[in-house]
């Protein structure tokens, strides 16, 4: 067996010496078969996802905060959807809101995220030399782009991107008639989709594939970091439920453009009675969020995984709970997949299955609670380092306990009644899902910048990016649970005509210059991202004092990661402040059979099966050497 | 000349940051704190979060207190004033977690910042602990759940025999309203019956439908259960009326319901919160298109024998329109006619 494995290791050393050469522009910066090149192209497109998300959601907070301001300077930029007395156009307040639900979940959080930080991070946590499939995550990438390109389009063809807001509810999605949105823009999104399912489905297929079978000698699954058990869940929930998605778009495009009636029935609309009957609406909202509610987990769990790492690493401190934490995901894993009807509570499904899934979102808060525990734990009487990715880890922490905690509110149904649709769930999910998965890829970031670029990004721009960031999140969104318990509904062009919603100007207005002060400081992070990546501090090569494996390879990894032999794993990557030890930190590289004098009582025991192995594998390598 | 002016400053502004940037990066190249394991802005942070605490979580806690009893509307339903109740346990449970963990949160940074002398406590589990707080919150969850679970059961249970029922249509970008008549039934309708004049589309050759009767607003009667018949005719819509804690999706195809009982006549309530215009509000929460904000339609909540009397004083659909009953079969237009002579 352990033959076998060198053995290996060797014929794939040669193998990368043999790519290296040919390597021109296009291959190296295109169509990149290299892990770490897909990460930085998913970071990239993410980035600038991102940019255009948030300032659409600039745009429409300028609508709710300033109603009576003139829009008229932003003509240049949207043309006839600023009308003659210089107001934004209803209708394109509907999209504005659908495109930045829509990139933002799908395009920055899970593409960016995800993409990036799986595909970057994978081989080189699990000792491997890239992906299982380099050409397919190659398509990955592709398939991801051209969603992209085409969802782009789509914001600027005449009757608008899709508008029925980011779940796409039919009818309203499905008829032209109802709102222009649902003719091009809506085709255009469908198609987008499907690509970006693809790419969901050709990537996480790859690093389930990769996690099981090319981790290192010694990476046992115990001894994965939790980075890498986030990353797997997350691509087996994507794996299980983009298809279902796929399935209500495919549904979808059949009542659109064939004349069927899986959601349509009995509809009257634009004076003419539709012939469709036997449809149901509310089909469509099963099918969606069965990928939904598990789409929250795929943004949220990686930078679950980012951050325990993160918080480990800069508290000098072993994770508290390493099984708690790898059991409270797989149930969250599990879980996620049986919570979908609690965002239907008052669809008209029957309430006894109201009752059902009430009862199974409040066990997923067991999971979460345990989690948020365990960091607390970890930090407890650690020795902290605040790099920026530690400031956003631990904003993130808060994040997830503020958004968390009114998830109960929600996920009790008699409570839900009141609060669906308001603003309340607004801010639950802006804070629970959006900002702290955001969180979580800013951290992983600054964390993983100097292992992306060689460089360092400037520390203090990082921290005035944290307060600024943090402050700003925290000023967006907790006013709006005040709005939402007013019962503010959300998706409003203007609340004017409600005398129940005809307060709060000053607290939207309010909202509306924190969210673009906001905006305006990620333009901070952006310039030290993309100013350090050539002109930063040169990076040391593990400038954070890390356990993991990713630290082991040289500055700048070529195809292939390590220029020798894959090294070999000892132990879990959370050795940090061990007592006993000369450094509070312990690469997972290091034999447990060098450091005795820090090693607990049951770790010397395997010191000896470990010096057992090593011998073995010195023998086969003298003898492999010799037949050479 | 305005506009030269802003990019002018603009452009001052971003170069005299460039310069402090440039500066300060120099600043500590020279003085070496890139080497260092935490430089001096490690305790500049460690208070930050102290401050921050103190500061944001204290301007949290001074508005939630200034504006309480200003952003929950007005309760005016039976089972709102449970689920009320639930929404207020359910914040001090987590208003509590929320304090505690976050005190944790923001003081622990401080408390256990780097400091070269100390070691980290190598601390890696404690199956104790894990067990406790699994167990709490499953504890506390169960106890919100199970009593949620019951008011819920009781708001979705079948609503009782006497309930006053009114028929809610949504469509783009309004609701109309339908009332059974004497009766007490609403009569079939099929929505390829629908016409300019016959908005609901119902069927008149149903005896049922003839005397029932649309209104411009919801009236209903205060202590006695009303049940909200709720349907859409285009697009998905969601009947909202705040006041009662009330919200059901309308869809096309697939009627819904959801009953209650008012407990304050709109009278009452202007006196209680001293607003002789208040109106009681159904507002639209799905999104239904381009009017979405604007369908507003008025309930009004009126004591049991005023809403006896206002009943008989309203028209029939056929009383407004009877070239509705045309084509309708001899016996209904009978029965329609004989209502017509009653008035």
């Amino acid at each position: 067996m352990a033959s076998a494995t060198v053995a290996n290791h060797d014929t794939t050393a040669h193998d990368h010496h043999d790519h290296e050469h040919h390597d021109n522009f296009v291959t190296k910066y295109i169509f990149t078969q290299d892990h770490k090149m897909i990460g930085k192209q998913f970071l990239v497109t993410g980035i600038f996802w991102a940019v255009i998300g948030g300032f659409l959601s600039v745009l429409f907070r300028l609508q709710l905060g300033f109603p009576d301001m003139s829009l008229e300077f932003l003509r240049p930029l949207l043309g006839g959807w600023i009308d003659e007395t210089g107001k934004l156009d209803p209708t394109f307040y509907l999209a504005l809101v659908t495109m930045h639900g829509t990139i933002m979940v799908f395009f920055v959080l899970t593409a960016g995220l995800s993409g990036t930080f799986s595909n970057f991070l994978i081989p080189l946590q699990i000792g491997a030399r890239d992906m299982a499939s380099g050409f397919m995550n190659m398509l990955s990438y592709w398939f991801f782009f051209l969603s992209g390109v085409i969802m782009f389009i789509s914001l600027f063809i005449k009757t608008g991107p899709a508008g029925g807001g980011w779940v796409v509810y039919p009818p309203l999605s499905a008829l032209e008639q109802a709102i222009p949105g649902s003719g091009l823009g809506m085709t255009l999104w469908l198609v987008a989709m499907t690509f970006f399912i693809v790419s969901s489905l050709l990537g996480g297929i790859n690093y389930i594939t990769t996690i099981i079978n090319l981790r290192t000698k010694g990476m046992s699954f115990s001894r994965l970091p939790l980075t890498i058990w986030a990353f797997f869940l997350t691509a087996v929930i994507g794996l299980l439920s983009f298809p279902v998605l796929f399935a209500a778009a495919l549904l979808l495009v059949f009542d659109r453009s064939f004349g069927t009636s899986f959601y349509l029935a009995d509809i009257y609309i634009g004076g003419e009675a539709l012939p469709n009957t036997g449809g149901s609406p509310v089909l469509f909202q099963h099918l969606f969020w069965f990928l939904g509610h598990p789409e929250v987990y795929i943004v949220l769990l990686p930078a679950l995984g980012i951050t325990s790492e993160i918080i480990a690493t800069n508290s000098r401190k072993p994770i508290f709970g390493y099984k708690a934490m790898i059991v409270s995901m797989l149930g969250i894993t599990i879980l996620s997949f049986i919570v979908w009807a609690h965002h239907m509570f008052v669809s008209g499904m029957n309430p006894f299955l109201g009752s059902i899934f009430m009862f199974l979102t409040l066990i997923i808060a067991v999971p979460s609670a345990v989690k948020v525990f365990n960091y607390l734990t970890t930090l407890w009487r650690g020795n902290l380092i605040f790099t920026p990715g530690m400031l956003f880890s631990i904003g993130l922490v808060s994040f997830f306990i503020s958004g968390g905690l009114t998830g109960i509110f929600l996920g009790n149904s008699a409570i839900d009644i009141q609060l669906h649709d308001t603003y309340f769930v607004v801010a639950h999910f802006h804070l629970v899902m959006g900002s702290a998965s955001f969180f979580g890829m800013v951290a992983g970031i600054y964390h993983w910048f100097p292992k992306m670029f060689g460089r360092m990004m400037d520390v203090r721009l990082g921290y005035i990016h944290f307060w600024l960031t943090f402050t700003g999140v925290y000023l967006v969104f907790f006013p709006m649970h005040y709005i939402g318990i007013a019962g503010f509904p959300r998706r409003y062009y203007s609340w004017t005509n409600f005398e129940f919603a005809n307060m709060y100007t000053d607290l939207n207005m309010f909202v509306s210059v924190a969210a673009i002060i906001t905006f305006a400081a990620q333009f901070i992070f952006m310039f030290n991202f993309f100013y350090s990546m050539f002109r930063g501090r040169k990076a040391t090569l593990n400038p954070w004092r890390s356990n993991t494996l990713e630290w082991t390879t040289p500055l700048h990894p070529g195809h292939g990661n390590w220029p020798g032999e894959i090294p070999a794993v000892y132990r879990w990557p959370y050795d940090y402040s061990k007592p006993g030890a000369a450094e509070d930190f312990i690469p997972q590289t290091v034999p447990l059979s060098a450091t005795p004098e820090s090693n607990l009582p049951h770790e010397q025991e395997l010191v000896k099966l470990e010096m057992e192995i090593m011998k073995d594998e010195s023998e086969v390598l003298v003898a492999n050497e010799s037949k050479h | 000349m305005y506009e030269f002016l802003i990019v002018v400053g603009v452009v001052l502004l971003i170069s005299v940051i460039w310069m402090v940037y440039r500066i300060q990066t120099l600043v500590s190249v020279v003085k070496g704190s890139d080497k260092k394991i935490a430089s001096g802005s490690n305790k500049i942070n460690a208070a930050l979060f102290v401050v921050w605490l103190v500061v944001i979580g204290g301007l949290m806690f001074w508005y939630s207190i200034k504006e309480w009893g200003n952003y929950e509307p007005p309760v005016a339903s039976e089972h709102g004033v449970v689920t009320d109740g639930l929404f207020w346990i359910t914040m001090a449970v987590t208003g509590v977690v929320f304090i505690i963990t976050h005190v944790l949160l923001f003081v622990f940074p401080y408390k256990y910042q780097y400091s070269e002398t100390r070691k980290a406590a190598f601390f890696p589990d404690n199956n104790r602990l894990e067990v406790i707080w699994t167990i709490v919150p499953g504890v506390v969850l169960a106890g919100l759940v199970i009593s949620g679970w019951m008011a819920w059961s009781d708001i979705t249970a079948p609503a009782p025999e006497n309930a006053h029922v009114v028929e809610i249509m949504g469509y783009q970008f309004a609701w109309d309203v339908r009332y059974p008549g004497k009766d007490k039934v609403l009569g079939d309708y099929d929505y390829r019956l629908t016409t300019a004049s016959n908005s609901h589309g119902i069927d008149f050759t149903d005896k049922n439908s003839v005397d029932d009767f649309p209104s411009p607003k919801i009236v209903i009667p205060k202590g006695e259960p009303v049940l909200f018949k709720i349907r859409a005719r285009d697009v998905l819509h969601s009947v909202f009326a705040p006041h009662m804690r009330l919200k059901m999706d309308a869809v096309p195809g697939m009627p819904t319901r959801f009953w209650f009982v008012p407990t304050k006549t709109t009278e009452e309530m202007r006196t209680e919160l001293n607003d002789p215009e208040f109106e009681y509000e159904i507002a639209c929460t799905e999104v239904c298109g381009r009017g979405h904000f604007s369908m507003r339609k008025v309930i009004e909540v009126v004591e049991p024998a005023a809403y006896q009397k206002w009943l008989t004083e309203q028209k029939t659909f056929i009383q407004q329109n009877p070239a509705l009953a045309e084509g309708v079969s001899v016996e209904t237009k009978e029965l329609a006619e004989i209502q017509l002579r009653k008035n």
